[in-house]
């Protein structure tokens, strides 16, 4: 053991700036040198630690190594030599990234460029144990495969329908099932018919005076999962002046492959989405997932070392917007019919923290005659869901589901509103593990409590639209 | 210490394994990537990999970490959040970090009897949380309220904005359960304030870890006031932002917090969290007062009175909890808010008597200009931006340096000297809450003589004969308790007059 730096004053560490910068970059160490995390990024951190509280993984377990300084730290050592260990590799995926921490941090660090970088370090560099490879390998497989997904919708659907899944829960079988294939089952929201599920026209004329002409991403989980937010978007759009252009054959954003590190998939789905939009002639490409607008909003980092791409991946992303955003920016014109309903509104990390978009959704839902607005306490902390992460760490992302459950039924709201498909399976899943008092709250995306609003549905039918509703 | 210094890696093994069977195989780190990510604190200019951390979860696994190290004669060092700013939790290089950070239960919150009891590794913050459903909260409330560790702010005696009125953790601690250097379980005080007896409570709390790890806290809580008005003011220098200050308190009004920022702190603010403070200001106060609706009222008109005699250009007064919480968060982020306005600073902390505000402030801005410092090489063009707690002169100068310069760093460690010298030369302290830790051991004899520093040398000494709890820290020059201290020949004067007895 040593002290990092040689002594200038006798037995006292010299003093070398604050996390000090990266020395040199050593590519014998455990990154190589294709987009290392960068060392002045590294360097701005401060070690304040202003980040742990809001750090799901520092809230759990207390520990320096699972918190953003504390990532950035061993950064900062693979940048230094150290090598790839199953400790370190361990410590970065067990990030939900979730970038609170971005949000707390009064340095500015640019923990989310950081990450990036690092996942996709650790995907080259290290090999994962075989399950874990076999999980990620069945994952991406499908989930960023919309038909695939598709697909898979009348197998659960018929689980779910024929009453297996309740004798399937009761049993406890689902206890001696590997804890990921347990946590799967669970997280697959209740779905409707397939008629429920049929595919929106190409094109949604406007009501009324045209505002503006924007672009729909159906996204994977969001199309096949729920299919009922795609179409209140649509038609939400539409009522507010918009032609809605769906263009059919549209795949997934990428998003998912680049939160995983998986580079080269990621490029070659956000190739074909930029490809899609690029012709559509669209003023704004409208998306309704926080964690896919997050990623298209940076389109044009992720193509940095291809000049003309990136110059388009730009132009696209300038043009990317959640749902929300786009409505506060066009201003209302549709009328709004009371709701009478308490909502607790649930920031999604990549909406709030991500995007910077917290603001928009309240405006739209307090502009609601007669609905109450409620907070919900530890607001900026993840509820596990983070992409694929309760999938990939059910350890962490459970219990981080049942915080943000408690926390939403102590709020006493009728709704649950979100924007973002897997809080709203994750959320969904933590109050099924609480039983009755989890089942008396309803879910909702955003922009369907907007839609029951403007198409003026009692409130009670839109309770029993809900999605959890038993 | 020279019990550690040939210690072999073997011996360090074998403590790890008991220390294993003590805490569970998952409470004991020794890989060496984890083990660097705990190699320093808040102050990150000194970075010391510990040798093993451990993360207990009760006071018997804290007591049993304790006896461990002493039978190994290995040095232990305590730490909570790891957001001190003078290097008091360093850890040793042959030794055990022992992070609190998971002894974080709130044990009870006993409104009627305004008392919380806490284990140490609990936020500060969420004392209050925990206490606001029935209208109470805890008063100290350093800058890092929001992470910082109950424990941590017990180790450094830590202040924070309204200090002013209410006072520093000591005054806010009124029972503490704790490991004594000998892996004894210890209780100091209890739920009643001010128990008989010597008062050794007060010597525990701002002991800096060097005699004994808290493992449980009973703190004060306060009735929440009935009434909070909060405004800032902006002046065109901090002359007469300090007049102002002076002017507050003569008049016989006690703010719950006054702060002050200057132009420099101002724009990393800014920067950080565009918290909006009026364009073209030389200086910011923060003037906050709490108490009975009435008596706010009325000093509140006062307050403002003196800011406008003083020629304050601009007074804004928050309308809201929200507007309060944006004027707050500008002065709370401004440590850290200053990495955007320049690659590395140092946080320093002193304390001057609140009406040498003006002359020290000049004589500050004196070095930064480039003027010779007293005592010191005087280096030039260091920046140094100003924050602090002005209501009780308790200063927090940022000095602005680029590492990757050659030279600047120690030119910014000089000029940060050079101001704890005029915190001295003014009648103040080179700490107002901070603490000394291993950053400011250098400067002890600055302050204090040898006789002094020998006298609190054998209270530790009795405490902790072996020397193994935090070593290295307050002192300049770390001894063992049975070596006859310093340059004295003879015997020490305190002993020889029976005040004292040397270990």
């Amino acid at each position: 053991m040593s002290t990092a730096h040689s002594s200038a004053h006798g037995d006292q560490p010299v003093m070398t700036g604050v996390v000090d910068g990266v020395a040199t970059f050593d590519p014998s160490g455990a990154f190589d040198e294709h987009r290392p995390p960068d060392a002045a990024l590294v360097g701005d951190c401060v070690h304040c630690g202003f980040c742990l509280p809001t750090c799901p993984t520092y809230v759990l377990w207390g520990e320096e190594m699972d918190s953003p300084r504390g990532r950035i730290y061993l950064m900062k050592g693979a940048l230094e030599g150290e090598p790839m260990t199953d400790s370190m590799a361990g410590h970065f995926d067990a990030c939900l990234g979730c970038m609170a921490c971005v949000t707390a941090c009064p340095s500015g660090v640019q923990y989310d460029k950081l990450i990036e970088a690092t996942r996709g370090q650790v995907e080259r560099n290290h090999r994962r144990p075989l399950r874990q490879r076999l999980l990620r390998e069945a994952i991406f497989a499908t989930f960023p495969h919309p038909r695939r997904l598709r697909l898979l919708r009348g197998p659960l659907r018929a689980y779910q329908a024929s009453g297996l899944q309740r004798v399937v829960r009761r049993s406890g079988v689902l206890r001696r099932l590997p804890t990921v294939i347990a946590t799967m089952e669970s997280l697959a929201p209740p779905l409707g018919p397939s008629s429920s599920a049929r595919p929106l026209p190409e094109r949604v004329s406007a009501r009324g005076t045209r505002r503006a002409t924007v672009g729909l991403l159906t996204g994977c989980v969001q199309g096949a999962f729920f299919p009922g937010v795609n179409a209140a978007t649509a038609r939400v759009l539409a009522m507010e002046g918009c032609d809605v252009v769906i263009p059919r054959d549209q795949g997934c954003c990428g998003a998912l492959s680049v939160h995983n590190g998986r580079e080269a998939e990621a490029k070659k789905f956000a190739r074909a989405v930029i490809e899609t939009f690029e012709s559509a002639g669209v003023e704004r490409v409208v998306v309704n997932a926080a964690g896919c607008g997050s990623s298209m909003k940076e389109y044009g980092e992720l193509f940095a070392d291809e000049p003309e791409m990136a110059q388009r991946a730009a132009a696209l992303a300038a043009l990317v917007r959640d749902v929300s955003e786009v409505l506060v920016e066009l201003g209302p014109v549709a009328q709004r019919h009371p709701l009478p309903v308490t909502v607790a509104y649930h920031d999604a990390c990549h909406l709030a923290h991500a995007q910077g978009v917290r603001a928009q959704p309240r405006e739209l839902l307090n502009a609601i005659p007669g609905l109450e607005l409620r907070e919900i306490a530890e607001s900026e902390i993840c509820c596990g869901s983070a992409g694929v992460y309760n999938l990939l760490a059910p350890h962490a992302a459970e219990p981080l589901g049942d915080r943000k459950a408690a926390n939403v039924l102590a709020t006493g709201a009728d709704v649950l509103v979100t924007a973002n498909p897997g809080c709203l399976m994750q959320v969904a899943t933590a109050f099924r593990r609480r039983g009755a008092a989890g089942s008396a709250i309803a879910m909702a995306h955003t922009v369907e409590v907007l839609d029951a609003s403007l198409r003026a549905v009692p409130a009670e039918t839109f309770q029993k639209r809900s999605l959890l509703q038993k | 210490m020279a019990t550690t210094a040939q210690r072999r890696p073997r011996d360090l093994d074998r403590l790890a394994a008991r220390l294993r069977t003590v805490l569970g195989e998952g409470a004991v780190i020794t890989d060496r990537n984890r083990l660097r990510t705990y190699e320093c604190d808040g102050l990150a200019h000194y970075k010391v990999t510990p040798a093993i951390v451990v993360l207990p979860h009760t006071t018997a696994e804290v007591a049993a970490v304790v006896r461990a190290c002493v039978d190994e004669r290995v040095p232990y060092v305590a730490r909570g959040s790891g957001t001190g700013l003078s290097g008091g939790a360093l850890p040793s290089a042959e030794g055990v970090l022992v992070v609190t950070s998971q002894m974080r239960d709130i044990l009870e919150t006993d409104a009627p009897g305004e008392r919380a009891v806490v284990q140490p590794g609990v936020i500060n913050l969420h004392v209050s949380k925990a206490a606001a459903p029935e209208g109470y909260y805890y008063a100290p409330d350093p800058s890092s309220q929001q992470i910082c560790s109950i424990g941590g702010n017990l180790a450094e005696n830590s202040g924070g904005a309204h200090c002013l009125k209410y006072g520093f953790t000591t005054n806010h601690v009124t029972g503490v359960e704790l490991v004594a250097p000998d892996g004894e379980i210890v209780r100091l005080g209890g739920k009643a304030p001010d128990p008989p007896g010597y008062d050794l409570l007060g010597a525990f709390v701002g002991s800096e870890g060097t005699l004994g790890i808290a493992t449980e806290v009973t703190v004060r809580l306060l009735r929440a006031p009935e009434a909070v008005r909060t405004l800032l003011a902006a002046f065109p220098s901090t002359d007469e932002a300090g007049g102002a200050v002076s002017a507050i308190i003569a008049a016989g009004v006690l703010p719950a917090a006054v702060e002050m920022m200057d132009a420099l702190a101002i724009e990393a603010a800014e920067a950080a969290v565009h918290c909006d403070y009026p364009q073209g200001a030389g200086a910011v106060l923060i003037v906050e007062l709490d108490g009975p609706a009435p008596e706010v009222e009325a000093q509140f008109g006062e307050v403002q009175r003196h800011c406008r005699d003083n020629k304050a250009f601009e007074i804004r007064i928050a309308a809201d909890d929200i507007e309060r919480a944006l004027f707050w968060k500008g002065r709370k982020s401004a440590f850290a808010a200053v990495g955007r306005i320049s690659p590395d600073y140092i946080v320093q902390d002193g304390v001057i008597p609140r009406t040498a505000l003006p002359a020290v402030l000049r004589r500050i801005a004196a070095l930064s200009d480039g003027e010779q410092g007293q005592g010191t090489e005087g280096p030039s063009g260091v920046r140094v931006a100003n924050v602090f707690h002005a209501g009780d002169g308790n200063l927090h100068p940022l000095v602005l340096f680029d590492e990757s310069v050659p030279g600047e760093a120690e030119k910014a460690e000089a000029i940060s000297g050079a101001i704890l010298d005029l915190c001295i030369e003014y009648g103040g302290s080179i700490t107002g809450e901070h603490g000394v830790g291993a950053d400011k051991a250098k400067y002890m004899p600055r302050m204090f003589t040898d006789d002094d520093l020998d006298t609190m040398q054998m209270l530790r000494c009795a405490f902790d004969p072996l020397g193994l709890a935090n070593p290295g820290k307050i002192f300049p020059t770390p001894r063992l308790c049975g070596e006859v201290p310093g340059r004295h020949k003879g015997v020490h004067p305190l002993a020889a007059s029976g005040v004292a007895e040397v270990f």
